[in-house]
């Protein structure tokens, strides 16, 4: 079969199983978006706002579904729009292909219009990335390059293609053989001796913890994390990015760790003897102060990249393998054991954060965003798929949002991209139509990619965008309020009027202002099949409590004060 | 051959490929590492090339590169080679000053003290070449130092562990079959 470049590109994708790509076209990716004319009732393609938005729409659908998701864009601004997508998915280690057209092969070298070295650009961004320089290579490349994303630790991979090359044709053979890299390894099992060290040391422990990481979902080792907590009675603690591994509503499961952890987490961090850390990477943001974190605990960690163990925390015994690989291998030889004395010292810690929870001991006046997380919970019975973007409103959700199941929590962790949450939205809905998609964005990061509104509208994609606008920077604010003696500098912002910002899009909208409308705004949100946007106007100088300042010891937290107590 | 013990060496094989050593870097750049020497050259397969890259251990953990290198998808293989018994060279070329009688006895004495030898040579100026450890390769420097070094390049450390240990791969660069002729520069990156 004789086949263009961008037509072998359609004929890979729809071999890796493709039906959802995102984009935005121009000069130099041109023959590919005719090829995706050719192909359009196999391949859907999604027309972004800004190619910033396609590649966070390819990571929401990503980490809504673990399937591999494709952006596509033009050479130059087009593919440099791309990098802060590739960078959000590097940190956050999600499966994304990224195919940018290039100029063609004669021009590269000659700063032609609308040239960049975009390989050389994304070269720290990406997990690996190509420039095509001969088109028969063109399938094994993609081949290759879907098969680095999905597999080890996962993340983007960006193919770059020449104009021309996209025009050129060959009889088009796809290659069946099994990708090979001699280069790349995909670390399996443990060996004997790591297991029984690490076993040695759980049956040893009697302050032991779990800190879960997103790696639990990647490897699909939801069963495996419960059956070794509840087999050894070990409370587990969650990274951000690790929310949904253990329902939270599990008695083992004691909340989110770090910066703005639950404190329980962070004083049992503390004052474990042992941490069970599997897939999670230690981020600043989950240790604080790296000198008095956690010094009497001796540590396990298994992860699958083995450039993590011993990078931030020495650890006892380093186990280089797949999650549900190594827990599987590790469970049976874990004896039934159980610690009430620590897990008691763990319940008083967390009935110490209900007497201050915010929600239940509020009497002011004001809507507050904690509420309005807790209660979208409430009223959507905590089933829904939320992604959030960057800030307060990030941490209230990791707070006031229990999650029971893997992959309903989709935010950016890592990168801390504001922006990402109103695309990713869009993107997680296509993967899973079926679930209802909330966007829970501040009304700062909100307006940095809120052009893909007119993208929600052209494709009908039913998300429900609840605005959290207190008309600041909240974190910022936050931050100066303590560190900067209230000096507010370029945080307070005037915003626009979001409910008529979304009439112009088309969108029914709901402002809502205190706390007895919120039944009815998740009622008005789901009464419209389109996207639909809620404007809750909050209190405009909440704060996120407990809070870990950056670089102090972990169980050195900035608490909320009990109800009579004085702020300090 | 005794190894500084704040110095370890590490060798990895890598494809022979446009953009590999930028990859390299890169790494490096990212992950701040601190690298004394990287040296690259090829191998007795045409496409596998071998970097040889020094660090100094107070700066940065030889094995964390050995992991982060391990994870580039061109490099085929990684070693501490300082980890054991190895031999390692320093190439010199050291341009004199040889424009009176004075240094071009200074240079010939000097030399005769070291596996150095004279490559080429002039009325006013003359090659050394010397290829040893490195301490050597210092030593002569300081010792050349006071008749008057013009100009000087050394190549960076190139090791090999010592007996049978041998680091080898035996990758065979895919050619698809509808393109034998297509050459072996497959990404071009």
């Amino acid at each position: 079969m004789l086949l263009s470049g961008a037509e072998i590109v359609m004929e890979c994708l729809l071999r890796e199983g493709v039906n959802v790509v995102f984009g935005y076209p121009g000069g130099a990716i041109l023959p590919v978006y005719d090829a995706l004319h050719k192909y359009r009732n196999q391949i859907h393609h999604v027309l972004v706002r800004h190619e910033q938005g396609a590649s966070h729409m390819a990571d929401g659908y990503s980490r809504a579904t673990g399937r591999v998701g494709v952006c596509i864009a033009t050479s130059g601004p087009g593919a440099t729009n791309l990098v802060t997508g590739l960078s959000t998915a590097m940190m956050d280690s999600s499966p994304i292909i990224a195919i940018t057209g290039q100029v063609p092969r004669a021009a590269i070298g000659t700063d032609a219009f609308q040239e960049t070295d975009v390989t050389g650009v994304t070269l720290p961004v990406t997990k690996h990335n190509y420039l095509v320089t001969d088109i028969h290579e063109l399938p094994y490349i993609i081949k290759e390059a879907f098969y680095i994303a999905r597999t080890g630790r996962p993340g983007p991979v960006l193919i770059d293609i020449p104009k021309d090359l996209q025009n050129e044709k060959i009889e088009f053979v796809y290659p069946e053989e099994d990708v090979y890299l001699p280069g790349y390894k995909i670390p399996t099992g443990a060996s004997e001796d790591d297991l029984a060290r690490a076993i040695e040391l759980i049956q040893q422990a009697k302050r032991p913890i779990i800190l879960a990481g997103h790696g639990i979902m990647m490897s699909a080792a939801g069963k495996e994390l419960r059956e070794l907590a509840e087999r050894a009675q070990i409370p587990v603690t969650l990274t951000l990015l690790g929310k949904g591994a253990m329902p939270e509503n599990h008695p083992l499961t004691v909340g989110m760790m770090g910066m703005h952890g639950a404190a329980a987490s962070n004083h049992a961090i503390q004052n474990a003897d042992l941490l069970i850390a599997l897939g999670m990477r230690f981020d600043d943001r989950v240790t604080g102060n790296l000198k008095t974190y956690a010094v009497n605990a001796k540590k396990i960690h298994v992860e699958i990249d083995p450039s993590e163990i011993n990078k931030n925390v020495k650890v006892d015994v380093g186990i280089n393998g797949d999650l549900r690989t190594v827990l599987t291998q590790l469970i049976p030889g874990v004896k039934p054991k159980t610690h009430p004395e620590w897990l008691n010292q763990i319940r008083d810690w967390q009935e110490d954060s209900s007497e201050r929870d915010i929600v239940s001991n509020y009497v002011g006046d004001k809507l507050l965003g904690a509420q309005v997380v807790n209660d979208l919970w409430r009223y959507t019975g905590g089933e829904s798929i939320t992604v959030t973007d960057v800030g307060q409103h990030q941490m209230l959700e990791a707070q006031y949002y229990p999650h029971q199941r893997p992959a309903t929590l989709i935010t950016s962790g890592g990168a801390g991209t504001m922006g990402f949450g109103l695309p990713a939205a869009i993107g997680a809905k296509f993967g899973r139509p079926e679930e209802e998609v909330w966007a829970i964005v501040g009304d700062g990061g909100f307006q940095m990619t809120l052009c893909e509104l007119a993208t929600a509208v052209q494709e009908n994609c039913k998300v429900n965008i609840a605005v959290l606008n207190n008309a600041f920077l909240g974190m910022v604010r936050q931050w100066q309020e303590i560190f900067y003696e209230e000096r507010y500098q370029s945080t307070p912002m005037v915003n626009p009027d979001f409910c008529k910002l979304a009439e112009a899009y088309g969108i029914p909208a709901m402002r809502v202002t205190s706390r007895d409308q919120m039944a009815e705004s998740v009622e008005f949100a789901r009464r419209h099949d389109g996207p639909v946007l809620i404007e809750y106007v909050i209190e405009k100088e909440e704060m996120v409590y407990p809070m870990v300042a950056a670089g102090a010891d972990l169980d050195n937290m900035i608490r909320r004060p009990k109800p009579g107590e004085v702020k300090a | 051959m005794t190894h500084p013990a704040n110095k370890q060496t590490i060798v990895a094989l890598v494809e022979n490929k446009p953009g590999v050593l930028n990859r390299v870097a890169s790494l490096f750049r990212r992950r701040n590492f601190n690298v004394d020497s990287l040296t690259v050259g090829r191998t007795h397969r045409a496409h596998i090339s071998r970097m040889t890259i020094v660090v100094d251990t107070q700066k940065t953990d030889g094995r964390l590169i050995a992991a982060n290198l391990s994870k580039l998808i061109n490099v085929i293989d990684v070693q501490i080679v300082s980890e054991q018994p190895h031999v390692r060279r320093d190439l010199a070329l050291i341009k004199v000053r040889t424009d009176d009688v004075d240094s071009r006895n200074g240079v010939t004495e000097v030399c005769d003290r070291y596996p150095a030898r004279i490559v080429d040579i002039g009325p006013m100026v003359a090659i050394i070449e010397i290829t040893a450890d490195e301490d050597i390769v210092e030593s002569l420097i300081e010792d050349l130092r006071p008749i008057g070094i013009q100009e000087l390049v050394r190549t960076g450390i190139l090791a090999m562990g010592r007996g049978t240990r041998i680091l080898d791969s035996d990758y065979e660069p895919r050619v698809p079959a509808s393109s034998a002729n297509a050459g072996l520069e497959r990404y071009g990156v």
